[in-house]
């Protein structure tokens, strides 16, 4: 089976400014695949050169076998885009949105409505096809874009931060729609995010992606794996002395120790034995110990451990960016 | 090249245009408006101007022109006669705005008259309205031929006389200003429809869900400009015919007449609604077509003729008017709604904004980013 999508190389440069730097990977067919990354990590940027918004500054990718530099019709026609902003026209009718679309893809007239019928049951609008878009929920606009990202049967399916901006339960209404077109569908989905939980639970494999340039990628359980430890517990202290790291990471099963702002974190084989000789060690020392917390390691981790920086602190940053979006 | 892809485009643009009518409503409102104002401000004739009398003579001569304005007055009620004693008192009056004319009777016009030695009327004006001033004087400048009527000595046989033969009726202010106000609602569409609501989408990102299809920027720019030409195309010809019952255009539902109407309506949409698009067609902020507007409007509006003859502009001014497709729109029309001329006559306007719509659409497609 030939893959999906193939990234050699791909480089985007506005200015001076380095926005996807030297990106290669491969997606494989029928996989859900996800890039991870704060706002600015070059994600949309990546996912506009493969969808022929944007040419590549160096470097080259084939969707569906189609080179996007020299046959941009082809992949236009063999993909389905549901870019970052909501590109439905609010002035028109969910049905109108649905049909004016299969009417620029060349989709026959007989097959047109079939198609409607069936997207819009798959998205849960059928009861609201001829109402206005300008009047639906952040989660509708959403499901029917994804609707009319399908209206031409694309082989694959490209979703620039699916589910941002909506409530937990619109999330997870969209997650499951998503699972459910794939196989469905037989569709290649490729998805940015900067959720965490949407990359962990929804995706087969994952790229992180920060500054440009691809940092890890696999899937999300050896993703996991991959960085030292399985778990991860956090402590502060009062007034730890110097030596206080090199003390920790003498600990048993303890891998690694991190230190940020005065909160220690140690990856771990066995989290509650490192708890415990923590504690043991605390008293020893007569070390007031202020929290501790355990947890095993989630994606965020993995960002950290490969970005050196936390996402949730670049996803709060950038929140400003993201809201004036789904105003 | 698709055309079922422009078509899908024309259809969206239609739908959305006949769903909210706020575009159709603005775009007929501005030209009624100034058609309506313009029209009833400028085509009128002036009335009820106060103007100061001062009767120095009190002569039989006096008391005859005294009876000649009141008769103005009465009449086409053009003057309002106040009397004042002396002439300084009604200078003050006029330095202040309480009149807006003098006519002074010197002491010795009586006298004079009868000797025959140039008896004069002083008429003294507030020439910073040059407009009433000259209205004035054409009355006064009538009144006093009357005066002297009876005793003008027949025309030499060897001296020139000019016959004036009007080849119209009687064309009133108001439906010389017509055609500018239909070309003003096809340009207020343009501007709308194709300048403003294009941006908006753009800004809005609805255009990024278009350019991820097959569609080509061709198509796109075509698509846009056709669906924009029929708006145009129904606002103009709406306000033919509302204008044209204002102005009272006699046989405006003359079928021939209006088919020739709607063809010059819609190559003058094709025209402007390319010009707007070509003026738009690397912009992405929504507030530069709002800001342009009034700049565009100026700068195309009053140079086409619409309301001023071109022959009166600069060198300059009139270069603008040779490039400006509101001239041949409002040419045509004036051509066809007062003058009742046929195709020979309009044909070259049809032409000239035929031919810019090419070269106006061709650049576009060429300066058309199809990338976000």
């Amino acid at each position: 089976m030939t893959a999906a999508i193939e990234v050699e190389r791909l480089r985007k440069v506005f200015g001076s400014f380095v926005a996807v730097d030297d990106v290669s990977f491969t997606v494989a067919q029928g996989e859900i695949f996800g890039l991870l990354g704060p706002n600015g990590a070059g994600k949309t940027t990546l996912i506009r050169m493969l969808t022929t918004l944007l040419p590549p500054t160096a470097g080259t990718a084939r969707v569906a076998g189609w080179d996007i530099v020299r046959q941009p019709e082809r992949v236009r026609q063999a993909i389905g885009v549901i870019p970052q902003a909501l590109t439905s026209d609010p002035e028109l009718t969910a049905e109108e949105n649905l049909l004016l679309h299969a009417k620029l893809y060349g989709v026959p007239a007989h097959e047109r409505r079939q198609r409607m019928e069936e997207l819009l049951a798959a998205v849960d609008l059928t009861r609201f096809r001829n109402e206005l878009v300008r009047n639906f929920s952040g989660g509708m606009r959403r499901r029917l874009e994804v609707a009319r990202g399908l209206m031409h049967r694309p082989r694959i399916l490209f979703l620039d931060e699916p589910t941002t901006g909506l409530d937990p339960a619109s999330r997870s209404h969209v997650w499951e729609m998503i699972r459910r077109l794939r196989s469905e569908h037989q569709l290649t989905i490729v998805l940015t995010t900067h959720y965490m939980e949407e990359a962990d639970r929804l995706c087969d494999r994952v790229a992180i992606m920060d500054q440009g340039s691809l940092k890890a990628l696999d899937t999300p359980a050896r993703l996991k794996a991959s960085i030292p430890g399985h778990d991860i517990v956090e402590g502060e202290f009062e007034q730890p002395p110097p030596d206080w790291p090199e003390a920790l990471a003498r600990l048993d099963d303890v891998v690694e120790v991190q230190h940020r702002d005065g909160v220690f974190r140690l990856l771990s084989h066995n989290g509650a034995r490192t708890v415990a000789a923590l504690m043991e060690l605390a008293r020893q020392r007569q070390l007031v110990v202020r929290r501790v917390h355990v947890q095993s390691t989630s994606l965020d981790d993995v960002f950290l451990y490969y970005t050196g920086r936390a996402l949730r602190d670049e996803v709060q940053r950038a929140a400003f960016d993201i809201g004036y979006l789904y105003r | 090249m698709k055309a079922y892809r422009i078509a899908a485009l024309v259809e969206r643009d239609m739908r959305k245009f006949l769903r909210s009518p706020a575009l159709m409503v603005a775009s007929m409102i501005f030209p009624l408006v100034q058609l309506i104002v313009l029209g009833y401000a400028f085509g009128g004739r002036v009335r009820n101007v106060r103007v100061a009398l001062v009767d120095e003579d009190h002569g039989s001569e006096a008391l005859r022109v005294r009876e000649g304005l009141a008769a103005l007055r009465a009449g086409p009620r053009t003057l309002q006669l106040v009397d004042y004693p002396n002439l300084p008192a009604a200078v003050a009056d006029l330095r202040r705005g309480r009149v807006r004319a003098i006519v002074h009777l010197p002491l010795d016009y009586s006298r004079r008259l009868r000797h025959g030695d140039r008896p004069r009327i002083v008429f003294i004006e507030d020439n910073t309205d040059r407009f009433l001033a000259s209205e004035l004087i054409d009355r006064l400048t009538q009144f006093t031929a009357e005066l002297n009527g009876p005793v003008t000595p027949p025309p030499l046989p060897s001296a020139v006389s000019l016959d004036v033969v009007e080849l119209y009726p009687y064309v009133e202010y108001i439906q010389y200003l017509l055609p500018g106000s239909i070309a003003m609602a096809i340009f207020v569409v343009a501007m709308i429809g194709g300048g403003i609501t294009f941006i908006d989408d753009r800004a809005r990102g609805l255009h990024e869900g278009y350019l991820v299809t097959p569609v080509e920027r061709a198509e796109l720019v075509l698509g846009l400009n056709l669906a924009g030409t029929i708006k145009g195309l129904m606002a103009g010809m709406v306000i033919t015919i509302i204008g044209g019952l204002i102005a009272g255009i006699p046989e405006l539902w003359e079928p021939v007449r209006l088919l020739y109407l709607a063809a010059v309506c819609g190559v003058a949409s094709l025209a402007m609604i390319s010009l707007m698009f070509l003026t738009m067609v690397r912009v992405s902020d929504p507030l530069v077509p709002r800001a342009v507007f009034g700049v565009l409007n100026t700068l195309l509006f009053f140079p086409s003729g619409a309301i001023y003859p071109i022959e009166g502009f600069p060198a300059w001014l009139r270069w603008i008017s040779v490039v400006d497709p509101f001239t041949y729109t409002v040419h045509a029309l004036r051509t066809l709604l007062l003058k009742h001329s046929g195709l020979p006559a309009i044909g070259r306007d049809l032409l000239v904004l035929g031919g810019m719509s090419i070269v106006l659409l061709t650049a576009s497609v060429a300066l058309f980013r199809r990338q976000v």
